[in-house]
């Protein structure tokens, strides 16, 4: 997939197949400008906007993502992925909501006080804005606070909480606690996330599941609103 | 009496430093194996590399200690300590335990968005932090990674006037604020000297950390 790119082609030729083929590889090389042209490309052939989402964008993404965990791509190539994978959605956006349709579900996300890295967690919001989340981003460095006034203000299904720092990360347990001292906890399904953070950290601060990756936490989201929505029927 | 053969598993990037307090405070049982600094950018990989370099060294040494501190494992590294009954150096990372823990929670809370350096990453900053994070191919990815950072720390070793012209040029670099502060070898050297002070350590009497005048 790391082939030489720089030869220029008219992406218009292709047909949907290659063209879906084409905007996996642009995206595994980060190729913004290309995935913006085939975006538009698919959209012209009369593509409804969820169908570019899912099976050229996502799907891209999915496969940059499995390279991640192996050990093939490494973040600045996942940052070049994710800009690119940004760059046609922000074409697909506008598009997607005038479609009227549902999201899947709402999450309200954020990093956690004293951290400010948000890469990880941006790539999160992203993908499951792909999948068909309704997101609330609420950036970095967030105080408990700030996720009970977010969590008010949204009643989302899902509370995803990010940090980087092995200093950082026990903050996730101080915004568990207090939903349980406030009787929120069972409201919402909470998913932790970030570098340092493991299964049996998620499970000892009383999380509803740890996510490796981007593509886990898309489907561990689906799977659990899945669940808790099919235990309330 | 013939000095009980230590082993200390050290983290590259302090490897200078562990050598240098060896050689000032004469640790000649003292055995040093180190592990590639570049382990940092990939921290889940540190514990299993850590565990294969005890397996290893028990083989020769009754006595291993490891020169981690958290580096990012998220305790995953003190699982494998905890089943291999070995001790580590306190702390989260490098710069905690160099500024020792209070100086490093008053830093951290007063700027979350703070970088910092220490000697060896000031020497390395090209090769770890330019190349490792894809900076020299991708400049454009700078301020994505450093979007939310305020200002540089220098937590510096040693006294050196090249060491501290190129620190502040990363931070010029970055485009952040820049502050240096003298740490030495915090607690490396108290951590160290513990375990040296342990029976049948040659020149465990006393410890001795470099000093460099200004």
């Amino acid at each position: 997939m790391t082939e030489d790119t720089s030869e220029t082609f008219d992406l218009g030729s292709l047909d949907d197949h290659e063209l879906t083929e084409q905007v996996h590889d642009d995206l595994y090389n980060g190729l913004k400008d290309e995935i913006v042209e085939a975006t538009r490309i698919f959209l012209a052939r009369g593509w409804p906007p969820d169908k570019v989402l899912n099976d050229a964008l996502v799907e891209g993404m999915r496969i940059v993502g499995i390279d991640f965990r192996d050990g093939i791509l490494f973040v600045p190539e996942v940052l070049l992925a994710a800009n690119a994978m940004k760059a046609g959605m922000e074409i697909l956006r506008p598009l997607l909501a005038e479609t009227g349709a549902e999201p899947i579900g709402k999450v309200v996300i954020g990093t956690v006080k004293g951290d400010i890295h948000d890469i990880g967690k941006n790539l999160v919001s992203m993908m499951l804005e792909g999948a068909g989340f309704e997101v609330i981003n609420i950036g970095i460095n967030n105080p408990v606070e700030k996720y009970l006034k977010a969590l008010e203000e949204h009643q989302p299904d899902i509370l995803g909480m990010s940090a980087l720092l092995t200093t950082t990360m026990p903050y996730m347990k101080v915004v568990i606690d207090t939903l349980q001292q406030q009787g929120l906890r069972n409201k919402y399904i909470v998913l932790v996330g970030g570098a340092p953070l493991n299964e049996e950290f998620a499970k000892a601060i009383g999380a509803d599941a740890y996510c490796r990756d981007a593509a886990v936490a898309v489907e561990t989201a689906k799977s659990l609103i899945a669940t808790r929505r099919a235990a309330r029927h | 009496m013939r000095a009980e053969p230590l082993l200390i598993i050290a983290c590259g990037a302090i490897a200078r430093e562990i050598v240098a307090l060896k050689r000032l405070n004469g640790w000649s049982a003292m055995d040093v194996q180190c592990l590639p600094p570049e382990l940092h950018n990939r921290p889940e990989r540190i514990p299993e590399a850590v565990r294969a370099a005890i397996a290893s060294g028990r083989e020769r040494y009754s006595r291993i200690f490891v020169a981690y501190a958290d580096c990012g494992t998220g305790g995953r590294l003190d699982a494998v300590l905890e089943q291999e009954g070995i001790d580590r150096l306190p702390g989260a990372h490098c710069y905690e335990f160099f500024a020792t823990a209070a100086v490093f929670a008053d830093l951290s809370d007063a700027e979350p968005g703070t970088f910092y350096l220490t000697d060896f990453l000031v020497r390395h900053f090209d090769r770890l932090v330019v190349e490792g994070l894809g900076l020299g191919r991708h400049p454009e990815l700078t301020t994505e990674y450093f979007r939310h950072y305020r200002r540089v720390v220098y937590l510096s070793q040693r006294r050196d006037e090249k060491l501290e012209l190129a620190a502040r040029a990363i931070a010029e670099r970055l485009r952040l604020e820049y502050i240096e502060r003298f740490t030495g070898y915090g607690e490396l050297a108290t951590s160290l000297a513990a375990v040296a002070r342990m029976p049948g350590i040659a020149g465990a009497m006393r410890v001795v950390s470099p000093s460099w005048p200004r």
